[in-house]
């Protein structure tokens, strides 16, 4: 038996160090990594909560998990266009840190 | 059983998430966060949602740290350098993070008792009560999602297209 508490604890640590990651990285490969690691933490907050719906409505609910199914395909299409975009900045700029990559600073 | 299981894959989510924060080089990053996404799927699997945990090491672990890692490869990406706007962030980035978490877990803690308890074996999410829910109330947002990849394949076809 483990509080689902436990399980949401867990979600906040790891958002928190998603967190972290997405402000003190500079490698833009990196910072797009951390955003994985966020949704992931948020996906294992929505199992839990969905296993807690379960248990208060009696029978058995399956729509926090498939939120997760979609956040999944989303991330996924989101990876895709991601990296596309950071290997066209690489080949413009022929640079991965962040910090160079100020054309939209005023 | 459950707590046992739960703690050693805790430990290694937090772990590898740790180790993907401190490590300065893009590679070891990506292999720690598959660390944190195949942990993730262990405790998919203790909450009883067993086509998410397949999901996971599939699509996750799978599909996307490939594509990941084939990126890091391809761009040759080294150690990460230091500049001067990254100290400004980890000043303002440890103590709003070390917030957020003390937040929530503060939150969560507060009310743990009206979370309940989780238990091995009970409320199992097989596949067929997936597609159930699935393939009846939410096929439209289904196939607009396969919309969606497809366009994102274009998209992605486009941008790393090299240009003539």
């Amino acid at each position: 038996m483990v509080p689902i508490a436990c399980y949401l604890v867990l979600g906040a640590i790891l958002f928190s160090i998603g967190v972290a990651a997405f402000l003190i990285k500079r490698n833009i490969i990196t910072v797009f990594l951390s955003i994985e690691l966020m949704l992931n933490a948020v996906n294992l907050t929505f199992v839990a909560f969905s296993r807690r719906w379960s248990q208060v409505s009696g029978h058995l609910q399956v729509n926090g998990q498939l939120f997760v199914f979609f956040v999944m395909v989303v991330a996924a299409a989101e990876a895709a266009v991601g990296l596309a975009i950071i290997i066209a900045v690489f080949r413009a700029r022929n640079t991965l840190n962040v910090d160079s990559i100020d054309l939209m600073k005023l | 059983m459950h707590l046992a299981l739960f703690i050693i894959f805790a430990g290694l989510c937090v772990a590898g998430a740790l180790n993907l924060l401190f490590q300065r080089h893009p590679i070891n990053s990506a292999l720690s966060l598959i660390v944190v996404m195949s942990s993730l799927a262990v405790l998919y699997l203790l909450l009883g949602a067993e086509f998410l945990a397949a999901a996971q090491v599939i699509v996750y672990s799978g599909a996307i740290m490939v594509l990941f890692t084939f990126v890091i490869m391809l761009l040759n990406a080294g150690r990460e350098e230091r500049t001067h706007g990254s100290k400004l962030a980890y000043i303002a980035g440890f103590p709003g993070a070390a917030a957020l978490l003390g937040l929530l877990t503060f939150i969560f803690l507060n009310r743990r008792s009206s979370f309940g308890q989780a238990q091995l074996g009970e409320y199992l999410a097989t596949t067929g009560d997936l597609s159930r829910v699935l393939f009846r109330d939410l096929l439209l947002p289904f196939e607009v999602t396969s919309v969606l990849i497809l366009i994102a394949i274009l998209g992605a076809v486009a941008l790393a297209r090299k240009e003539h």
